[in-house]
């Protein structure tokens, strides 16, 4: 008995000492696992701070493809859900700060400025089909978006071909569904009826938890913004008149009365039950966008998901005049930025790594296939995603896209306001005029203590 | 022989201090520094002066934590004290399976905040949700929610602390006082209440400070919510503790970085100066064995 705790104590001290070890050679020597691969002779390479947590396992391969092609080191750290700001104000600070990192649009972009190394004459910025995709300011190009992205109502076909077939429908095509009363009168009719068509609810609950919550926030709360904008021809605003309020308010109790779920209960709900709900065939709507496409699609294994025919997409109408031309919601709020403190040699690597990323067969099939990205360059490749062909479908058609201004938001506390209203609007126990001042004025405060 | 340990105690100390003062000593004043200063990442920091302890004065979310944290702490330290000053009592009466109680209670201690947190929205939420609530409909059930669950994970590590201090008490002073005539009420309120003194500065320091700085179990609990908007437009988290409110001030824009930090420091005087306070008025009750 004693020889074994004997044994065990050395084995614990032999242990400790050797993470002590570690701890100390971790800092300036490459891991272990890189002694296979070359290193490159100029010794520059990137670490990339990624924003998009559902596609760290592509970045991860697609860098170690980089890395065996090229030699040149790339790390790819993926900051957790919802806590981008927090790891790369941290990330920043270290000696090895990722030379690659990102940041949502003008109001993001202000924050790390300072830290933007001007793209102005790089290949990447070469590359990008127009100047929409790129954050400009005074001639220097400090940003330049990598996806284009688009959201609106996504549908499960099969349950809505039922819904048409039925007897109690009064609308008998989703080409007819083209505006907010359309569509109102199609998700009443299958929340009414819901036993017969064997859903739970016609739109997937509009969970209010921090997974969830941006999709109304922030993308939702871009409708009666993009309204305001266009009415006004302006792109961002010191203070919002909240002119559409009104319709935000008709399509948010649209989700909330005719979802899976009571809407006192949507506090609690998650991203993952929403999503749940749609792949089961629980809900006939979903409101997501493109990115939704690899967790939604059908898995052979567990029988679960919709097949790629499955899939349709509406825009989100909210009840403005003339909606019957409105498309979907496209745009950008990932933009890649270099960081302008790294060293030279990194600088090198990182606008290598970008251009190679957005050029070379092997990168563009990457982001077209297997992360399912539209990418706003020049050599891309058509992606496989099939929400993105209908987002193109509706682009062909003549519908106007509708852009994504929630980047010229405030803050996140803006959106972290209206989302608590939001919440307690459905629960019951707050009032619309709290998620109106939470909007309006909350807008004007926040865009002050932004702009000191 | 201990001349000569003495000349070793620097070195031997010096591991410890070094870690300490690049972990604690430097931090902390480059903490309080960093308050004076605008700045995105704190190697690039702009002197500002007092700017940021203004305008964190002037925040209304920063007042609404500031009382919700002091409404907590006395309700925190109320409960965990008088229940495991308690239970401590009664698991060293002798009862069977003493040990087995104790190490039950104990047990909660041992999972992390953020996890606790989680579990305890799960528990919350099932129950509330038959009545069409959730934690986060109202303040009040975010309030008891969190005390609660700071109750449920301190309780045991307090009571571990006071079942030391009642095994401390000499059997004797019993025993004469029992010859004496002594009803039990009277050996509780004149022996062991006494005699407990130094064990209940102890814990209700602990608990003070610990309440006070409770971060994890209020963002995984309710992450401030539910929020009141106010009529200049800011929303106020009515459940929101101080430090997840200097914690959200931090990250919510490129100015408020030293506000958060301005009050950090703030949040560090209030506790110096109440845990202090605290001490000296349970001290003065401590007797000499």
């Amino acid at each position: 008995m004693k020889k074994l705790s004997k044994i065990v104590a050395f084995g614990m001290a032999g242990c400790m000492m050797a993470s002590a070890f570690a701890g100390c050679s971790g800092g300036n020597q490459p891991a272990s696992d890189a002694e296979g691969s070359k290193t490159d002779a100029k010794g520059g390479k990137v670490y990339y701070l990624n924003f998009k947590p559902e596609q760290d396992e592509k970045w991860q391969n697609l860098a170690k493809a980089y890395t065996e092609e090229t030699g040149v080191k790339v790390e790819v750290v993926t900051a957790a859900e919802g806590t981008y700001e927090q790891t790369l104000t941290s990330e920043m600070d270290k000696k090895d700060a990722p030379t690659l990192f990102q940041v949502n649009g003008p109001v993001g972009l202000a924050n790390w400025k300072d830290y933007c190394y001007n793209l102005a004459d790089s290949d990447l910025y070469k590359q990008v089909k127009s100047d929409d995709f790129v954050l400009k300011e005074d001639g220097e190009v400090y940003g330049v978006a990598y996806v284009i992205e688009t959201y609106g109502i996504i549908y499960n076909k099969t349950l809505l071909d039922k819904y048409f077939a039925s007897d109690f429908a009064t609308v008998k095509s989703a080409a007819e569904i083209n505006s907010f009363d359309k569509l109102k009168t199609v998700a009443t009719e299958i929340q009414a009826n819901k036993d017969a068509l064997g859903v739970d609810g016609a739109f997937t609950s509009a969970g209010m938890d921090a997974s969830s919550d941006w999709r109304f926030k922030t993308h939702l709360a871009n409708m009666p913004i993009y309204y305001e904008y266009k009415d006004k021809g302006i792109s961002s605003t010191e203070a919002i008149e909240g002119k559409y309020l009104d319709n935000y308010k008709q399509i948010w109790d649209l989700y909330i009365d005719n979802a899976t779920c009571d809407k006192t209960a949507l506090a609690s709900k998650t991203g993952t039950d929403a999503e749940t709900e749609f792949k089961t065939g629980k809900a006939v709507f979903y409101q997501n966008g493109t990115w939704a496409y690899d967790a939604c699609k059908y898995n052979g294994e567990t029988g679960e998901g919709l097949k790629d025919e499955e899939l349709g997409m509406l825009p989100i109408y909210i009840g403005v005049e003339g909606e019957k031309n409105q498309g979907l919601c496209t745009g950008s709020e990932n933009y890649w930025c270099i960081n302008k403190n790294a060293s030279e040699e990194d600088i090198q690597a990182t606008l290598d790594f970008v251009s190679w990323c957005v050029t070379s067969d092997k990168g563009t099939t990457a982001l077209a296939d297997d992360m399912g990205f539209v990418i706003p360059f020049q050599k891309a490749k058509a992606a496989s995603n099939p929400l993105v062909a209908i987002a193109d479908q509706y682009v062909s058609e003549g519908k106007t896209s509708v852009s994504w201004n929630f980047s010229s938001i405030p803050s996140e506390t803006w959106k972290n306001g209206v989302g608590t209203a939001l919440t307690q609007y459905a629960a019951g126990t707050g009032s619309w005029d709290s998620v109106v001042t939470a909007f309006v004025d909350g807008w004007k405060t926040e865009y002050a203590a932004a702009h000191q | 022989m201990i001349k000569k340990n003495k000349r070793y105690f620097l070195i031997f100390v010096l591991p410890t201090l070094a870690a300490f003062i690049m972990a604690f000593v430097w931090p902390f004043f480059q903490g309080i520094y960093l308050s004076f200063c605008k700045f995105v990442t704190i190697s690039k920091a702009e002197f500002v002066g007092f700017d940021n302890y203004i305008a964190a004065f002037q925040d209304e979310t920063f007042m609404s934590a500031f009382w919700f944290t002091v409404a907590f702490v006395i309700v925190t330290v109320v409960f965990i004290n008088v229940i495991a000053f308690a239970i401590g009592y009664v698991l060293t009466m002798g009862i069977r399976g003493s040990n087995i109680f104790r190490t039950t209670f104990f047990m909660p201690n041992l999972i992390g905040g953020i996890v606790l947190g989680y579990i305890w929205q799960l528990i919350f939420n099932g129950v509330l949700l038959t009545y069409g609530k959730t934690i986060v409909s109202d303040a009040t059930f975010g309030f008891w929610g969190l005390v609660i669950l700071v109750c449920w994970q301190q309780i045991g590590y307090m009571m571990i602390i006071y079942i030391a201090g009642f095994q401390g008490i000499p059997a004797d002073l019993y025993e004469a006082a029992r010859i004496d005539g002594a009803s039990k009420p009277q050996l509780l309120k004149n022996i062991t209440i006494p005699m407990m003194a130094p064990s209940i500065t102890i814990c209700s320091f602990l608990t003070l400070t610990n309440s006070f700085k409770l971060f994890d179990q209020n963002l995984a609990l309710t992450n401030g919510l539910p929020g009141v908007v106010q009529a200049s437009g800011t929303t106020v988290y009515t459940t929101q503790m101080l430090a997840l409110n200097i914690y959200n001030t931090f990250y919510q824009n490129a100015n408020t970085r030293g506000v958060g930090q301005a009050k950090a420091v703030i949040f560090f005087v209030i506790v110096v100066a109440i845990a202090l306070l605290q001490l000296y008025f349970t001290r003065k009750r401590e007797v000499q064995q």
